[in-house]
């Protein structure tokens, strides 16, 4: 049967890479739907409530999903990490208790009157239950990033021995969980999850357009999918230059706090200043492409780029290579590669933004087809650059699970059967495609649907005042 | 930071703060399978019913608040990682494929109701409604198994004692789940529920009474002996007794508040054959296994203040959503 320590990882990895794709969507379309219900309550305009309505049922089954695999991973640092759970429960439990009671209870609570209290409660009390929701979403974030920054930048505990085994012990509970870490990764984390469903609300909103107006093909309720467009494409000007520019000051931290992964991020063996920024790096022969750099590539690279990203301005910055460290380095060619993807995504979501912007401005904004194509084509990567940003993340702090004080292989469930491991790893790799498919069917059924229909809309008390029933602006900007 | 290091010093206030927080972790689980428990209960009784109206019903009722009722199981995970760290990870790793079942199951529930609704073919609401069925009675019977031996102290995941306990489980979960669904449903569907929430209380204190056998059998049986636990048990038959007694009246409410009553009846006598133990396997006990001084202050004072707030939560919930169901709210 398989190696337990190997099955585990395997799991693990499955595990929160569907996972994270459910609260990138929940989280992201948080601030979106706090805005469509201010709107909605405040304007009276239809295509608020149907913005609110279509997006909330997209939010509410991403929701459902994302509490459902959510429970998976706080039970499996129990079932298949039990040792680095007694070793770091001292400090890695008391996050994820309190993510629960805080965060978690506020999201799920409110959601059930989000979803489908609409009828039931005062506009007010709609509007908190917004909020809270959104709220919950964003604060769930909170702590799991700070559990998950101390692993990577531990701080303010000890190393103890209880009855014959090390436990880290707090010591210092604000060093441990105001972790400098934490702000990096939270405004990195958040900003992405805004800017994937910015990304993936253009286009699908890119489809409808194209269709109506390239095609010419009538699209009912045209108007709704023009302005999603509109705001999406807000959205995205704002998060995608933001998401690099903080990258880059993100990156300076990694290289400042946990060199090793940096060395392997840019596949730097030997300490060297100077150090090319690869954009390109194609490998001589076909073995080389799971050991980047080791030997002589086809590299298209930006000389002392890597040193200049590192240091912030200075091209001759020394970078530490990964010989120089006591352990074996992460796998170098995943962090490698995944770094690049994430990195190449980011510009691309820029340049997609300012094409967008710029189309916006001369007029062309639902004429310009190849816009439309490329907007459908990036739908879904923004989530395709969390997985890959996530891996630079988890798999460039190997071989450690908490850096510098207890590797992977040691946190594995000392009891655990390669058979168990087997049949759970298999069991997951089933049910979890099963769930990605079905997930994406009901999102998929969700957009052919479309929105609710003008007729179907609730009887808004600013819409009985000004007969602004039939008709409304599709644009975002004339609003107010 | 001064004010932290004394937090290091202590107990907060000189509380017995591992008794409480053992208590609350048990509060907290019995919070879920109450809460979860009816719509565990009501997912199992929607096998009972043919008709497409009643289902949209069934699934209306449980609509908004599964979801916020099936976090207390996520929160008592957490709060056992954050005060007892050792018997998490124990615990965990030791039932490991029962805690997947439990995961699959819960898995199942969750995505049921969602795909249900997404259409309205025979066909496909005939296997979704299955999966619920099957998902409402897996989720309860496998944490009953769990919690059964766990307080067994048996290494093993598969024990009569478990099968027991996780049919003692299921059988309270459908009668609160009858209680609930009388509150949110009215005419034949009420009127029907009534008989299925007599016969799974009867079942309920049968499997009570088998596994507490089966528990003496096994070297429990000072414990069980101790007259706290038997006036528990006392206690639950009257509490039984009521709630036959209140649905007969058609006070759903009241035979709601007696299904919670035997819901934390039964925690507190799970919480009571552990003591002073919180592992039996492993050995740990609730003083050995708890964490030190500092996280364990934290954790108070965060518990403390989160936990009211969190009770204001739900009753903001229940209140937006009193009385009957309403199906058209239903997505």
């Amino acid at each position: 049967m398989i190696d337990p320590v190997l099955g585990s990882r395997l799991q693990f990895a499955l595990t929160t890479i569907v996972h994270i794709i459910f609260p990138v969507m929940s989280m992201g379309l948080a601030p979106f739907l706090i805005y469509f219900t201010w709107k909605d309550i405040r304007t009276g305009k239809p295509v608020y409530e149907q913005l609110r309505r279509f997006w909330t049922k997209i939010f509410a089954v991403s929701f459902v999903v994302g509490t459902v695999t959510g429970i998976v991973l706080e039970f499996e640092f129990g079932t298949n990490f039990a040792a680095f759970s007694t070793a770091a429960g001292e400090l890695f439990g008391g996050p994820l208790a309190v993510e629960g009671m805080m965060a978690f209870m506020l999201e799920a609570t409110f959601l059930g009157v989000f979803v489908f209290g609409r009828e039931r409660v005062s506009d007010t009390l709609y509007m908190i239950s917004a909020l809270a929701v959104g709220a919950g979403t964003w604060l769930s974030a909170v702590w799991i990033l700070i559990a998950n920054s101390w692993m990577q930048v531990p701080r303010g505990y000890e190393l103890v021995t209880e009855n014959g085994q090390t436990v880290v012990h707090l010591v210092d509970p604000i060093a441990a969980y105001l972790n400098p870490r934490f702000g990096f990764m939270y405004i990195h984390m958040q900003n992405a999850a805004v800017e994937s469903v910015a990304l993936f609300m253009a286009g699908v909103a890119a489809y409808y357009v194209f269709r109506h107006h390239v095609w010419e093909y009538p699209v009912e309720n045209i108007s709704f999918w023009e302005t999603t467009l509109k705001i999406a494409l807000v959205a995205l000007l704002i998060t995608a230059p933001l998401q690099v520019l903080h990258g880059d000051l993100y990156a300076r931290h990694v290289y400042e706090t946990q060199p090793q992964k940096f060395a392997a991020m840019e596949a730097v063996w030997e300490t060297e200043s100077y150090v090319p920024e690869y954009l390109i790096a194609v490998p001589t022969d076909l073995s080389d492409i799971t050991d980047p750099r080791a030997k002589e590539l086809f590299g298209l690279g930006i000389p002392g780029g890597a040193s200049w990203l590192a240091s912030g301005g200075d091209p001759n910055a020394e970078i530490t290579g990964l010989n120089e460290f006591d352990t074996e380095a992460p796998p170098v060619a995943i962090v490698f590669w995944a770094f690049r993807a994430m990195v190449g995504l980011g510009f691309w979501f820029i340049l997609l933004a300012f094409w967008g912007g710029y189309r916006w401005l001369t007029g062309d904004l639902f004429e310009d087809d190849l816009l439309h194509k490329a907007l459908m084509g990036s739908s879904l990567l923004g989530i395709v650059a969390v997985e890959v940003g996530w891996i630079v993340t988890e798999v460039g702090r190997q071989p450690w699970v908490i850096q510098g004080v207890m590797k992977t292989h040691e946190g594995v469930s000392p009891g655990l059967t390669g058979t168990e491991a087997a049949i759970t790893l298999a069991g997951f790799a089933l049910v979890y495609t099963t769930l990605l498919g079905l997930y994406t069917y009901v999102i998929a059924r969700i957009i052919r649907a479309g929105p609710p229909g003008r007729d179907d809309l609730r009887d808004h008390p600013k819409r009985r005042d000004t007969g602004d029933r039939p008709e409304a602006p599709a644009g975002v900007a004339s609003d107010d | 930071m001064t004010d932290l290091a004394g937090l290091a010093d202590g107990p907060l206030f000189g509380l017995p703060l591992p008794e409480l927080w053992f208590g609350l972790i048990f509060a907290m689980l019995g919070t879920f399978l109450f809460l979860d428990g009816f719509d565990f209960g009501a997912g199992a009784l929607f096998a009972t019913r043919e008709d497409d109206e009643d289902r949209e019903m069934i699934l209306a009722a449980i609509g908004p608040f599964w979801d916020g009722n099936e976090v207390w199981l996520v929160v008592f995970g957490g709060a056992l990682f954050a005060a007892f760290p050792a018997v998490y990870a124990n615990l965990f790793s030791r039932h490991y494929l029962l805690m997947f079942g439990i995961l699959g199951a819960l898995i199942l529930r969750g995505l049921a109701p969602e795909m249900y609704e997404q259409r309205h073919d025979k066909q496909w609401q005939r296997w979704w409604g299955r999966s619920f069925v099957a998902g409402s009675i897996l989720a309860p019977f496998l944490l009953g198994a769990f919690v059964g031996n766990w307080v067994a102290g048996t290494p093993r995941s598969f024990t009569l004692v478990g099968i027991l306990v996780g049919l003692t489980t299921v059988a309270l979960t459908i009668v609160s789940g009858t209680a609930f669904l009388r509150v949110k449903t009215r005419g034949t569907l009420r009127a029907d529920l009534q008989s299925y929430g007599e016969r799974a209380v009867v079942v309920y204190l049968l499997a009570v009474v088998a596994t507490l056998v089966a528990l003496a059998v096994d070297g429990l049986r000072a414990a069980i002996l101790s007259p706290v636990v038997l006036a528990l048990v006392g206690a639950s038959v009257l509490l039984a007794g009521g709630y036959v007694l209140a649905l007969r009246q058609g006070r759903d409410l009241v035979a709601l508040a007696a299904s919670a009553g035997l819901t934390y009846g039964l925690t507190v006598v799970v919480a009571l054959l552990l003591y002073p133990s919180i592992d039996p396997v492993s050995g740990l006990t609730v003083r050995s296994a708890i964490v030190s001084t500092l996280p364990l202050n934290l954790m108070s004072v965060g518990a403390a203040l989160l936990l009211p707030l969190v009770a204001s939560y739900f009753v903001v919930l229940y209140s937006a959503f009193s009385g009957p169901a309403d199906p058209s709210e239903a997505y």
